[in-house]
């Protein structure tokens, strides 16, 4: 007989990435049906209550709920005590001992020389980065969320203080040798990165990796920086920064097309500067992110190597589609430009033009498709595909099976704050494939926690095409769909 | 400036564990925050507060003005004469209230004044006056001054004078009574009147002849040394007293009173270990009315209790309450004493906690804590949470045990309301019932939804 546990605590918070990963371990426990370890946000009321669970009224976004549907009382209790072991992890502290910091400012009040990254909700990212601001303290904003007046508020401030503002909705970012967000082990070197595109600095930075060059610096801007509204106040504030840094000779600036006035300011500013500026503006008539990576190389008069590759299994049956899976936005982007030159329209659930939008969660109707699994739609109450890679290998099983489908092409992100091994989630999917073709991108750098090498080698060994070039890998995977 | 091409930069992490875990894994020096959503529906007001562009200089400049204040004692006057009360206006504690809300151990204090003042022959008879309005109520913080408890002042109490030279301001607080069974407390019957009428006749006068003949005494430096000492200038005065005692003296002496009246004045004063707090509040109100009317601060500049409501004003607010159901304190009992004995909390003493004394200072007076019922560890850990809703630290005022570092000082409202950490108050207990006087002492925080009202009228004048 079935038995549910429903408890709300109030005042205990913890973050949602943590707390979607307790309810991951909860509901793989034996015995358990269904479970939900979320604060009470209405996004997550509403997934409750969906869940069937019944809530207590009055339940708000400051508690936590615990909401377990077990088999029998053995494995409920054994579900809480799984529970409780995984929100204890989190330190407590005796009456002598030092209490942490319960907001930026308070922390930075004995930090001299720090940056402040925030990850929390966007509604309340605002305060956190003020305070870091208020501490003359530059600050990466990874949170998403957050209004366009906020954000242009923050940097009119930072302009201010003679401070920088990395985000909202900022990815990646390196300073000081340390990868910020989703990021990675770098050698220092002399190329200064102002991205407003997360995955696509990942891309170059992971290019210029291979190539054997470092960087300065990556200052991720966040996506809406360069748009109209916000005037690419972070941009070229971030780019004067590297100007003055001794350490870099060379600066790439790395965006999707901006608004033409944008675009305009952006140069105007890169001509004022004593330091070269490579503007990569990824859009349609533009190099991709490889090529501009190329042309830096050439630049700083460096070889362009071969990007690493590894050969995999060709295609067979009768499909004819190319599914693209894709954690990464920018990266998305740059194969849905490669493959619609080459192949005509993409549906997407981010599509290059309206027309070709398609809901992700639909049926698939069998049209060459490409869908960002980062995008906010599919990471509403779940990590990052990045971090839980769970929904898109469910897809990549699917769409493997699917006898439309001739070509599969995939980005598998190393890093920092990436999952700690994506090619042994995504192999045993990829090796028991019989029909279609596996193409993977892999973007990491040699030094990465997850071993670039080994991550493509294992990939390679599942059957999958491999390649360290998403470009590269998007020409492929149109190869290989028009030489049927 | 910007120093994320400096190098080596330690990193500040609020939100996602996992990213500050990657950052660690890198070998970075991560200072994780323990970040919690701010108190329910206070976001939009939030956003606006902090994004106000006076804010950060008001704040500075509120601190600079509190922390700049000197306290000195100048005179000791009737109230009379200090405030213009006449016998039918009686100023007591807290923000505004009128009889009818008043609690036990206010309406104890009203009804001892009035019969103090002679206005009634029994006590009793005053309810009418005050119920009518024929006795006129009105806070002590309308008249730049403070009183502990009921804090109830009437025109032939005689009042501490404390100026700041710089700008001439004054502010007053009647003289202690002691502990036990005295008018603060809600106690009336004769023998606390009688006290008065002794305090009114003799110390108060003894007081006067003392200060003017000695001249002004610092009180910020007391209030300095005697943090050192183990006080923390609003449960414990211990050292603060003496300080005060051996400044007065000589002049007390050589004042000319008789011996028999001398010797009684020592004896009063020097047993009455509270008798400093009467000077350290305000002395407090001094330093904080500084810092008053700076347009965009969110530096709380008064925190007090009628034992009905509890008040706070905010230096962006101008004289605005923003009140609340008082709360009753945890803590001790005296003798029989229980908790339902005990009435909400009450008092104006909770100026020192907004000046970066009392609860706020509790680390550097561990003896306090068995007072209250916790440990010296609770002592530091209370300190230490009030660095987090504070603008910044006491310039003067330094704890030993924690390094000389200052006292926690300048309660941010944004601040309060992201954390939901509530000033702490180290305070006693009147009973409830009027005339009953103190059961305990204990530890108490203002209610928790002042806060948002402040915040949202901080966001109003935005």
């Amino acid at each position: 007989m079935p038995v549910e546990h429903v408890e709300t605590r109030a005042g205990s918070y913890a973050d949602s990435v943590t707390l979607m990963q307790v309810s991951t371990r909860v509901t793989a426990a034996a015995g358990v049906e269904r479970a939900m370890v979320a604060m009470g946000t209405a996004l997550n009321l509403d997934l409750l209550t969906g869940m069937g669970f019944a809530l207590p009224p009055g339940t708000g976004p400051n508690d936590l709920v615990v909401a377990v549907r077990a088999e029998d009382e053995a494995a409920l209790a054994l579900a809480l005590e799984t529970v409780a072991g995984a929100l204890a992890a989190r330190p407590v502290t005796g009456s002598f001992a030092t209490s942490p910091p319960r907001t930026v400012g308070a922390a930075l009040r004995e930090r001299d020389r720090a940056i402040a990254l925030v990850s929390v909700p966007g509604p309340h990212a605002f305060a956190e980065a003020m305070d870091a601001l208020d501490a003359d303290t530059d600050v990466m904003i990874f949170s998403d969320n957050v209004p366009v007046e906020q954000e242009i508020r923050l940097k009119d401030v930072a302009a201010e203080r003679g401070l920088l503002v990395l985000g909202p909705d900022c990815g990646t970012a390196v300073v000081a040798g340390i990868g910020l967000g989703f990021s990675h082990t770098l050698r220092p070197g002399p190329v200064g990165i102002v991205a407003a595109s997360g995955t696509g600095a990942q891309q170059v930075l992971c290019l210029l990796d291979a190539a054997g060059v470092g960087v300065s610096a990556a200052l991720g801007v966040g996506g809406r920086d360069l748009s109209a509204a916000v005037g690419a106040r972070s941009t070229l504030a971030a780019m004067s920064a590297l100007d003055s840094d001794p350490g870099t000779d060379l600066i790439v600036v790395i965006s999707k097309p901006p608004a033409a006035a944008v675009a305009e300011a952006v140069r105007a500013h890169a001509a004022t500067l004593g330091t070269p500026v490579r503007l990569a503006l990824l859009g349609p008539g533009n190099p991709d992110l490889t090529a501009a990576t190329e042309q830096v190389l050439t630049d700083l008069g460096v070889a362009v190597p071969d990007w690493p590759a590894l050969p995999g299994r060709p295609p067979a049956g009768d499909g004819t589609a190319l599914v693209g899976l894709f954690s990464g936005g920018t990266l998305c982007d740059e194969a849905m430009l490669i493959a619609a030159d080459r192949l005509g329209p993409i549906a997407s659930n981010i599509p290059l033009r309206p027309e070709d939008r398609t809901d992700p969660r639909a049926p698939w109707d069998g049209r060459h498709v490409m869908i960002d699994f980062g995008d906010d739609e599919l990471t509403a109450g779940r990590p990052h595909p990045m971090i839980d890679p769970s929904l898109r290998t469910e897809r990549l099983a699917a769409a493997g099976a699917d006898p439309r489908t001739r070509v599969v092409l995939l980005d598998v992100v190393l890093g920092h704050g990436a999952h700690p091994d994506p090619a042994g989630e995504l192999a045993p999917v990829i090796a028991a494939l019989d029909g279609p073709a596996v193409v993977a991108c892999v973007v990491g750098a040699e030094r990465d926690p997850q071993d670039r090498r080994a991550q493509m080698r294992v990939l390679h060994e599942a059957g999958a095409h491999v390649f360290t070039s998403n470009a590269a890998a998007a020409r492929y995977a149109c190869d290989l769909i028009e030489a049927r | 400036m910007t120093h994320l091409l400096d190098g080596d930069i330690a990193v500040v992490t609020a939100g996602v564990d996992l990213l500050a875990a990657a950052a660690e894994a890198q070998a970075a020096d991560v200072t994780r925050v323990d970040w919690q959503p701010p108190m329910a529906g206070t976001g939009p007001d939030l956003v606006t507060v902090l994004g106000d562009p006076r804010r950060r200089e008001a704040n500075a400049e509120a601190l600079r003005q509190v922390s700049g204040v000197r306290a000195m004692l100048v005179d000791v006057l009737p109230a009379r004469d200090a405030l213009g009360l006449d016998e039918r206006s009686v100023l007591h504690a807290g923000p505004p209230i009128a009889w009818e809300r008043a609690s036990g151990p206010l309406r104890g204090a009203l009804l001892g004044a009035a019969a103090f003042e002679g206005v009634v022959e029994d006590p009793e008879d005053a309810a009418a006056l005050y119920a009518s309005g024929a006795i006129s109520l009105d806070p002590c913080h309308h008249h730049g001054a403070v009183g502990p408890m009921a804090g109830v002042v009437c025109a032939s109490m005689w009042m501490w004078v404390i100026e700041d030279p710089q700008s001439g301001r004054r502010t007053y607080c009647s003289l202690n009574e002691g502990l036990g069974k005295v008018l603060r407390y809600g106690a009336y019957s004769a023998q606390v009147l009688d006290r008065l009428r002794w305090m009114s006749a003799v110390l108060g006068p003894a007081l006067q002849a003392a200060v003017r003949a000695h001249g002004p005494i610092d009180v910020t430096a007391i209030l300095a040394q005697m943090v050192q000492m183990g006080d923390e200038a609003h449960n414990r005065n211990r050292a603060g007293t003496l300080m005060l005692l051996r400044d007065l003296a000589p002049a007390l002496v050589s004042s000319g009173l008789p011996p028999a009246d001398l010797a009684e004045v020592f004896a009063f004063v020097g047993g009455n270990d509270h008798f400093f707090l009467n000077l350290a509040m305000p002395a407090c109100k001094l330093a904080l009315d500084a810092a008053r009317g700076i347009p965009g601060s969110t530096m709380v500049v008064a925190m007090c209790r009628n034992g009905t409501d509890f008040g706070v004003q905010v230096a962006g607010t101008g004289d605005e309450w923003f009140t609340g159901p008082a709360l009753v304190p945890e803590g001790l009992y005296l003798g029989d004493y229980g908790p339902e004995d005990a009435n909400p909390d009450i008092g104006d003493s909770a100026i020192t906690e907004t000046c970066g004394l009392g609860g706020f200072a509790m680390a550097a007076a561990p003896a306090i804590v068995r007072f209250v019922g916790g440990t010296v560890g609770d002592a530091l850990a209370n300190t230490r949470r009030m660095y987090e809703i504070t603008l910044g630290e006491h310039p003067a005022f330094a704890v030993p045990v924690l390094d000389f570092r200052g006292t926690p000082l300048g309660i941010d409202v944004t601040k309060v309301v992201r954390t939901g950490v509530l000033p702490q108050i180290n305070t006693g207990m009147a009973g409830k019932v009027a005339g009953t006087g103190q059961v305990g002492a204990g530890l108490v925080t203002p209610p928790a939804d002042i806060f948002p009202k402040a915040l949202r009228a901080l966001a109003e004048r935005v």
